[in-house]
């Protein structure tokens, strides 16, 4: 059974795009990252499989459920963290992780109090004095204080301090590694390349592609950089050309032997070919074909 | 029925409030009676005879120099409006304001089915409403047992009673509003109450008009129909009741399926 599975899942807003066609499968057990750009409808996915918004068309399980029918059932059993947390204003941070407790019909103040203290977060202080990071933290409280089964984070790093982010990832590595699926939801590369094993790119409403992290990078899309060579010789195929200081690299993607045999007559001091990082192939390939 | 509990618990402050406002207003309006009636001999004719004036209040028909008399219009003005726009603003926010302030998202992510939402603020709704009006009650009763006026009690009741249906209709009519909203639509609630308020006076005014009287809940809380008839009207009562279910229904059917921003 799949933590998360989608099949067409398609909300408009009126006559305004959310999602179109959206069909992923996350694994139980997977550390899965949901990339886009703003806009891209990550969120509204999330908030599908939440319940918040009713899907125009398709289908979506969580934990095997329907997301419309067993809407109540499945957020038992989910810990969720929205990208802007706002919570009732004049309360205490205490009081606010005991009514999420509550709601819950559970009595969580043991986790709390271990995960207040890994995060740094001061229970006494009022809701509406905390800063950004810190009300982020509350939500990160909400989310993980009753142990879910699936975690369903939106943007979870945005107003966490570095110290604080590699906390928060320490904490849903271990909680992964007892066999909890986390999926996430980010436009920063390098955090779902650091962490997640798998993800899917998303633009434009559309899932561009769903794979492993690894193989997500190995799209056959080379880096290479010539040492010594100041004019971009003729070579099909290449883009995002760079000279800086006498090096001259590109992005090459197609038949690495035609791309070796035109190398052959360049004058270069040094070559170095390798693949390029999941942040190059997003901006340079999945952006054109969702331009297409 | 942990969101009941933590909705009363927010509005408790308003709740007091409202509740101090208006029960000291009434309380104060029944213990100036003993002065007021001593000058009021020659006056309460004059405001009997002012015309349409007297008849938009109900004056017409209802003596101001007796105690009845001059409770069912003060009744009228005091818990009338003060509990329709308390009714009014209590109702059109209740489910509004978790998109407003944007606590919806907490709220609904929580494993908690729409239609529970739906019932717990509403029971909170009607809960603060009998609240302010148990101890306006208490409060007014004690005020009159202060001056030692001998009141009608059936008729207190029933003015009384009136006035909690009055106000349970408008928290009804103006949460099945709230479903709709996104902002907070207190205006909405406010602008609400008070038509129905004016159309009540208009319906006081001429006989045309006199069929708005089903329309709004102020038409069964007729002060002088009370005091003289000791009843409440039912042909008003029931189309009061069919709103009543209207604007409840109306509040399921739409937030239970509601897209929260």
């Amino acid at each position: 059974m799949n933590a998360i599975e989608t099949t067409g899942l398609t909300k408009y807003y009126g006559k305004s795009r959310g999602i179109i066609d959206v069909s992923i499968a996350v694994e139980q057990g997977q550390f899965y990252g949901f990339i886009g750009p703003n806009g891209a409808g990550k969120s509204t996915t999330i908030r599908t499989l939440l319940g918040l918004i009713q899907p125009t068309s398709g289908k979506a399980t969580v934990m095997g459920m329907d997301i419309v029918k067993d809407r109540t059932a499945i957020l038992r059993r989910i810990g969720y963290l929205p990208g802007e947390a706002t919570f009732y204003s004049g309360m205490r941070v205490r009081e606010i992780l005991a009514l999420s407790a509550k709601l819950r019909g559970m009595d969580c103040s043991a986790n709390a109090k271990v995960l207040c203290d890994r995060l740094e977060l001061d229970v006494s202080r009022r809701i509406d004095e905390l800063s950004l990071g810190n009300r982020k933290k509350v939500g990160i409280v909400c989310a993980l204080q009753h142990d879910p089964e699936l975690y369903i984070l939106d943007e979870p790093t945005s107003g966490l301090d570095p110290l604080m982010q590699r906390e928060f990832y320490e904490i849903l590595r271990e909680r992964n590694q007892k066999g909890a699926t986390v999926f996430l939801s980010s436009h920063i590369l390098t955090e779902i390349e650091r962490y997640c094993t798998d993800a899917a790119v998303v633009r434009e409403g559309r899932v561009l592609a769903s794979d492993s992290v690894t193989k997500l990078g190995h799209t056959g899309v080379k880096r290479v950089t010539l040492r010594g060579v100041t004019a971009m010789p003729a070579v099909d195929g290449a883009c995002d050309v760079q000279t800086v200081n006498g090096t001259t690299s590109f992005l090459y993607n197609g038949d690495a032997h035609r791309l070796l045999r035109q190398l052959s007559d360049v004058p270069f001091d040094d070559v170095a070919i390798a693949d390029p990082d999941l942040e190059e192939v997003f901006m340079h390939f999945y952006e054109k074909e969702g331009a297409q | 029925m942990t969101l009941f509990f933590h909705e009363l618990r927010r509005a408790r402050l308003s709740l007091i409030i409202w509740t101090g406002v208006i029960a000291f207003m009434l309380g104060v309006c029944v213990m100036i009676y003993p002065e007021m009636s001593a000058q009021m001999e020659d006056v309460s004719q004059m405001f009997s005879d002012m015309g349409s004036f007297s008849a938009a209040f109900g004056m017409d028909q209802l003596n101001f120099g007796e105690f009845m008399g001059y409770f069912g219009i003060e009744c009228g003005n005091v818990l009338g409006i003060g509990g329709a726009l308390f009714a009014a603003i209590t109702g059109v926010t209740a489910l509004s304001k978790e998109e407003k302030d944007r606590t919806a998202e907490f709220l609904l992510t929580h494993p908690i089915s729409r239609t529970r939402v739906i019932t717990q603020k509403l029971m909170s709704v009607v809960a603060q409403i009998v609240i302010l009006n148990a101890i306006v009650a208490a409060v007014t009763a004690l005020c009159i047992a202060v001056i030692g006026e001998s009141a009608d009690v059936q008729a207190v009741t029933l003015l009384l009673l009136s006035y909690l249906l009055l106000q349970l209709e408008i928290a009804a009519i103006t949460f099945g509003v709230s479903a709709f909203l996104k902002g907070n639509g207190i205006g909405i609630g406010l602008g609400l109450a008070m038509m129905l308020y004016f159309l009540n006076i208009v319906a006081n005014l001429t006989e045309e008009a006199e069929v708005l009287k089903y329309v709004t809940p102020f038409g069964y809380t007729d002060s002088a129909y009370i005091i003289n008839e000791h009843a409440l009207k039912g042909e008003y009562l029931a189309v009061g009741a069919v709103l009543t279910v209207i604007g409840i229904a109306a509040a399921y059917w739409k937030y239970r399926k509601k897209d929260i921003a």
